[in-house]
């Protein structure tokens, strides 16, 4: 913040003027505490606002038709979806990674932006975080009903048991159940203790305002937050645990799906870029998904002090990022396909680009490579509509490049006598759709019932919070 | 702040602790005894339309088991004696025996007699008969002492685990091959033979699968 050096040693040192730049601001128009906590808590206080249940209303039917398609395959058995020979992964698997592939950005901007203190993270951490939880909610249904008896779906863990059913510790699917329950487990530990000072404010608010019902609901959650210095404390320490936590997991996760392919022996899978392009993939997945979710609310809640468009420069700018190793890895892919010469990777990825399925490849470079690249420019940035739609194609190209993936790979693999064409079935194409309306459902219920951002933080980032105006 | 919660509520954390993990403790112990093969299916004695009693002909009267059972050493399944099998005895002993009239209604008519399947092995799991008993194992092994039950009855688990006791160590179990079907013969291994087991093992290639597809084909 100082912008006057006191020049130490070499005479020269006197004469070099530093630019100052200032820092961005987090919060416009000065909003003090008291704004802060009205506008956030306000949105849970006021009465449910009608397009609320409209949303609610459309969520919730099409989440039925995960619902209908679930009830139908056990009722039937796996083979009511599109698999078989030689394509036995592939719907299940491509919207699995997908979910899981999302929930990335929410850990992300929780764990490594924390420890690195990046303080525009915060009025967007929490609907993040929730946004993983509930991804990996819908990322999870795909693998326990592809076991096809999903009452054994138990067997995935190590519990001992008469039949003597132990699982395969070299097998990466083993470890991915590890990984995503792992995931899912700190996700919720890290969004519930972040929740804990909110739930307080929440039901003091409530019990001031003579909801008993309410406060007390609040209160069973808030674990008895009275928000002294110890109760600060110990949070503080908590919270930056399970950032340190929660940090690997970031590319952890990712990581061991990916091996799920890269350990396996199939051309266009067995590749040792996969993890790092993984990761890269599933963090811009994730910030194209936050944007998706928080720039409608944004405009409906006018959140616009708090989600600045600063925030949105650097939501574009990880999705640029990212999006660009995504497409480095893409030219990687075949300049090794080309420089390892092995004519059966040579010809799953000429096969990728011109096969049966070049539709989906090339929806997936439009979407993923060029999509970004529009970041770059400022004018877009700013137009928050024109971000929103690109941010769409990003999640609509990331699902592409799963399909791509997986599918090709199996439908031409060593063996032309063996290849195949894989369609879904209409049960997939239910079961995944109906996806959508869960995860919206239970976004809908986080932004009615849970403070969407964690006032705290936020208020913490404010002028206000400092109070000898040093920037220390 | 006015109190929401009264001051037991203090105490509810630890409480609702304690009570997932009681409960988890009880759920467990429970599946653990009531919902596993061992509870489950021994002890299974189903009423069989004739009350043919095994300790009397296989156990006082001593036929082998093959005499009934005569595919057990060359098929996949331990086969029933068709009603001829009986009637070779009792066309002369107590052939008027009210208990035997679906015997002898079978043998005239050629219906089988509906006896009750008392070991039944899942769809999906292979079982051959033949290479178990022609290796050493006894059909005491898995069917219990049948030559002293009256009626038949579930006496041994067959849970997955119950296979795969014996598939990880076979030189427990074997018998010799003369007294696979003396079910009152103790195994090699019980005699302090284990070097015969094992010299058996080695002659035979006996080599019980554990992999998944060996019995889920």
């Amino acid at each position: 913040m100082s912008s006057h050096i006191e020049p130490a040693g070499h005479p020269l040192l006197a004469e070099v003027n530093p630019v100052a730049i200032p820092r961005q601001e987090l919060v416009h128009h000065g909003r003090d505490f008291h704004w802060i906590t009205e506008k956030v808590c306000g949105i849970v206080e006021a009465k449910t606002p009608v397009w609320w249940w409209w949303c609610f209303g459309v969520a919730a039917f099409v989440a039925s038709f995960t619902v209908a398609g679930l009830i139908y395959l056990v009722g039937t058995g796996v083979g009511v979806w599109g698999h078989a020979n030689p394509v036995n992964w592939a719907w299940d698997i491509v919207n699995f990674v997908f979910w899981i592939g999302i929930g990335h950005a929410g850990t992300l901007i929780s764990a490594i932006l924390c420890l690195l203190r990046q303080k525009w993270r915060t009025s967007i951490n929490r609907a993040s975080e929730a946004m993983t939880i509930f991804a990996v909610v819908c990322a999870g249904i795909f693998p326990v009903f592809h076991v096809g008896r999903v009452w054994m779906a138990w067997y995935l863990f190590p519990i001992p048991n008469a039949n003597y059913i132990w699982q395969n510790f070299r097998s990466p699917l083993e470890w991915d159940v590890f990984a995503v329950s792992t995931y899912g487990t700190v996700s919720v530990l890290f969004w519930y203790v972040g929740l804990l000072p909110d739930l307080g404010t929440m039901r003091d608010r409530f019990t001031a305002a003579g909801n008993l019902l309410k406060a007390r609901l609040y209160g069973f959650f808030a674990m008895g937050w009275r928000g002294s210095n110890r109760h600060w404390a110990n949070y503080e320490m908590a919270y930056l645990i399970l950032a340190g936590v929660a940090t690997p997991l970031v590319l952890s996760v990712h990581t061991i799906v990916s091996f799920d392919f890269a350990v396996s022996l199939i051309p266009g899978w067995h590749t040792t870029i996969f993890p790092p392009y993984f990761v890269a993939g599933a963090i811009f997945s994730g910030f194209g998904m936050v944007m998706t979710l928080m720039l409608p609310l944004r405009a409906i809640y006018r959140l616009e002090d708090l989600i600045t468009q600063y925030h949105i420069d650097c939501m574009c700018k990880i999705t640029l990022a990212t999006g660009t190793m995504v497409g480095y890895a893409y030219a990687m892919e075949f300049f090794i396909a080309w420089y390892g010469a092995n004519p059966y990777e040579g010809f799953a990825f000429i096969n990728r680009a011109f096969g049966h399925y070049a539709w989906a490849y090339w929806i997936m470079i439009t979407c993923n490579v060029i999509t970004p690249q529009f970041f770059w420019s400022r004018r877009v940035r700013e137009n928050t509509t024109l971000v929103w739609i690109l941010s769409i194609f990003v999640n609509v190209g990331m699902w592409f490049e799963r399909f791509v993936i997986i599918v090709t790979s199996l439908a031409r693999d060593f063996l032309p006598s063996s290849w195949g064409y894989y369609s879904p079935s209409i049960v997939e194409i239910f079961t995944f759709f109906g996806t959508f309306g869960v995860f919206s459902v239970l976004f809908l219920l986080f932004i009615r019932f849970v403070p969407i951002m964690p006032m705290s933080e936020v208020k913490a980032v404010i002028p206000q919070a400092d109070p000898h105006g040093t920037g220390h | 702040m006015s109190k929401i919660f009264p001051k037991s509520a203090n105490a509810l954390p630890l409480q609702i602790v304690l009570f997932i993990v009681v409960l988890a403790g009880v759920a467990t112990a429970a599946v653990t005894y009531y919902a596993t093969p061992k509870y489950l299916r021994i002890g299974y004695e189903p009423v069989q339309p004739v009350p043919f009693d095994h300790s009397l002909h296989a156990g006082q009267l001593g036929l082998d088991c093959r005499y009934c059972h005569a595919s057990v050493e060359k098929s996949a399944t331990s086969s029933l004696p068709a009603a001829q099998t009986c009637m070779n005895c009792h066309s002369v002993i107590k052939p008027a025996s009210p208990l035997l009239a679906p015997v002898r209604h079978s043998y005239e008519t050629g219906e089988p007699v509906p006896w009750v399947k008392v070991h039944v092995a899942p769809d999906y799991v292979y079982f051959n008969h033949s290479v178990h008993v022609t290796r050493g194992v006894s059909c005491v092994e898995c069917h219990g002492k049948v030559n002293e039950m009256t009626t038949v009855y579930h006496a041994k688990p067959h849970s997955m685990g119950f296979c795969l006791d014996c598939h990880r160590q076979p030189e427990k179990f074997l018998r010799a091959p003369r007294d696979v079907y003396n079910l009152d013969s103790p195994t090699l291994a019980a005699q302090g033979k284990m070097d015969e087991a094992l010299a058996q093992i080695h002659q035979w290639k006996v080599k019980p699968p554990q992999s998944c597809s060996g019995c889920h084909r």
